[in-house]
């Protein structure tokens, strides 16, 4: 029969739209509409004695006007914006720098020219991360030998100015440290989540302990 | 008294809802019959063949994923092959099951965008689209489980791939490939035997095979005249001589197979992801090795069965930490050669979708 096949696609529609497991909604971003029932959840306590309590607000919520900030999950590996860098492990070996395919990190090591020994490391004056050139591919993160420079979590940079998206050493030090789980098996092997909002410490994430005073003697010992 | 009529040139693009991007094509038209058309591309052009030549060839990989934007992971397969051919860097087992896993992944994802918007522009409007993109959105969501992002992967490396997938990739993967089949016979059941794309898209912008083959067309395209060559049988990278599925070919070569074609090979990657799964073996996913690597002085040619056609890379060597030259085989490009074969002769609003059922990108067309 002619036009049968007309019929058999509008019965996927009409399927699709009338399975809840098929229905096609939309996320709403940054927020989400919040039903009353959310919000007494929220409060612990029933649907009624929310109403009876805030009025206005289970008026609001009924009718749509209530709102909260809602994101839409990422997976722990997701290579975010912002760096997460620690300086306990940096040795300033620039290895990020030159592995960066675009050359958009700039590392300044003690300008003072003293000799460094073993054991002790550089002091890092200065770690542009240009992140409006950069492409987050993460080659600068597998490169690091220490795993001191990791993916971030985040992805909302948005900024008013060219010169802000670079993240200079100041911010790297003092932003909160959620490093994405991406080539780094061992935040994998803790079950570490950024998303949920708990910072990594230096112990955390690394692979390498730090020798202890008395391991470098020995190394010392046997060098000489 | 006859009215005087002359030929009028219009462009298609560089910004047509159409051209799948910047393309633009200058049309000669009598009415609405196309008299002659001129394809102008480059306005997407990047150099990346240029820009291989300066970096690194663990740093090349970034690269790739900007040539076909929606196929990343089979553009990035193609490449390191040619760094291994090259090289000669082993890979272990259990990384090629995963890049196997991934390209045809991929290639669902992609012809899920093929067959939406080309329905798209046969008008009907963002409904097919709204449902392949549904579908696609799945398959990102495992890509990110692996390495973090959606479009830009830079998932494989030379020697292996990044990182083994992590534990709950396994389940989410066995959960979309028992529903995937459903989705597609949902698209096809949505399509396929509606009276107004059959009557659109049959018997359009017909491909001989003899054609085809002078034309050195590739994929989908080729297949869909009733050619059969598919890489992954012709010369079988990878895992995939371990792996049975059919090549289905077309017969008539025309839009309709061109569209059809996609939807039988997406049931085809369903299959071959199911046997994937149950032969992947335990080990390491990937071959130590130095970051700057120097393969000896030579040359080698890798190519693999992209979604769009035969993706080849050609480097070679002289020795040092990037390649003397890099040259891609990209299939959208060569797809194109037969256009003016294919739409000469068709009316405006059938030049539009022969046009779509090619499905370059062109990313990967301009390079």
């Amino acid at each position: 029969m002619y036009g049968l096949g007309l019929f058999k696609g509008l019965a996927v529609t009409l399927k699709n739209a009338v399975t809840p497991g098929r229905m096609f909604t939309t996320h709403q971003y940054p927020n989400r509409r919040i039903s009353v029932f959310e919000l007494a959840k929220a409060s612990s306590t029933n649907v009624i004695s929310y109403a009876a309590k805030n009025p206005a607000k289970a008026v609001r919520s009924a009718i749509g006007l209530e709102w909260v900030p809602d994101r839409w999950p990422q997976h722990p590996r997701f290579r975010g914006e912002e760096f997460t860098w620690y300086e306990q492990r940096c040795t300033g070996c620039a290895s990020c720098a030159k592995y960066c395919p675009l050359g958009i990190i700039r590392i300044v090591t003690d300008p003072s020219g003293r000799f460094v020994q073993e054991g002790e490391k550089y002091a890092i004056e200065v770690f542009d991360i240009d992140i409006g050139r950069c492409m987050f591919c993460g080659l600068c993160v597998e490169a690091c030998p220490y795993d001191a420079l990791h993916m971030g979590s985040g992805f909302e940079e948005g900024r008013y100015t060219r010169s802000g998206l670079v993240i200079d050493v100041n911010r790297l030090r003092t932003q909160p440290k959620r490093p994405s789980n991406w080539f780094r098996p061992q935040l994998e092997a803790k079950d570490y989540n950024p998303h949920s909002g708990k910072e990594a410490t230096y112990v955390d994430v690394g692979r390498h302990e730090k020798p202890s005073e008395q391991k470098q003697e020995v190394k010392w010992a046997k060098r000489l | 008294m006859a009215i005087r009529t002359e030929p009028i040139t219009i462009n298609l693009g560089p910004q047509h809802p159409s051209t799948h991007g910047v393309f633009r094509l200058r049309v000669k038209f009598d009415g609405e019959l196309v008299l002659d058309i001129e394809p102008v591309f480059g306005y997407l052009h990047r150099g990346t063949e240029k820009l291989a030549e300066e970096r690194t060839y663990v740093q090349i990989v970034t690269l790739t994923d900007r040539l076909d934007y929606v196929s990343s992971m089979t553009n990035n397969l193609a490449y390191v092959s040619a760094v291994e051919k090259l090289a000669g860097i082993p890979v272990p087992e259990r990384a090629k099951y995963l890049r196997v896993i991934c390209s045809e992944l991929q290639r669902i994802a992609s012809h899920m965008i093929a067959t939406g918007f080309l329905l798209q522009e046969l008008g009907a409007f963002a409904t097919p689209l709204m449902y392949a993109f549904r579908e696609r959105e799945r398959i990102l969501d495992l890509f990110e489980m692996l390495c973090g992002a959606r479009v830009t992967l830079s998932y494989m490396r030379p020697g292996g791939v990044t990182q083994d997938a992590p534990r709950e990739f396994w389940p989410a993967l066995d959960i979309l490939m028992r529903d995937m089949p459903m989705y597609i016979d949902e698209l096809d059941q949505l399509i396929s035997g509606n009276e107004i794309v059959l009557a659109r898209t049959q018997n359009a912008g017909i491909i001989r095979p003899e054609a085809a083959i002078n034309g050195s067309l590739s994929g989908p395209i080729l297949r869909a005249s009733g050619v059969k060559w598919d890489l992954r049988k012709a010369n079988p990278y990878e895992v995939y001589d371990r792996m049975e599925f059919d090549v289905p070919i077309g017969s008539r070569g025309d839009t309709y197979d061109r569209y059809y074609i996609r939807i039988l090979e997406m049931r085809e990657s369903v299959k071959i992801i199911k046997q994937c799964i149950q032969q992947i073996p335990e080990g390491p996913t990937r071959t130590p090795g130095p970051f700057f690597i120097r393969p000896p002085v030579g040359d080698a040619y890798a190519s693999v069965e992209a979604p769009k056609g035969e993706l080849g890379f050609y480097l070679v060597s002289d020795g040092g930490i990037s390649p003397y030259r890099c040259k891609i085989r990209a299939p959208s490009l060569i797809n194109l050669s037969l256009l003016r074969e294919m739409l000469v002769g068709w009316k405006m609003a059938d030049m539009i979708i022969i046009f779509g059922s090619t499905d370059i990108v062109l990313g990967e067309v301009d390079r």
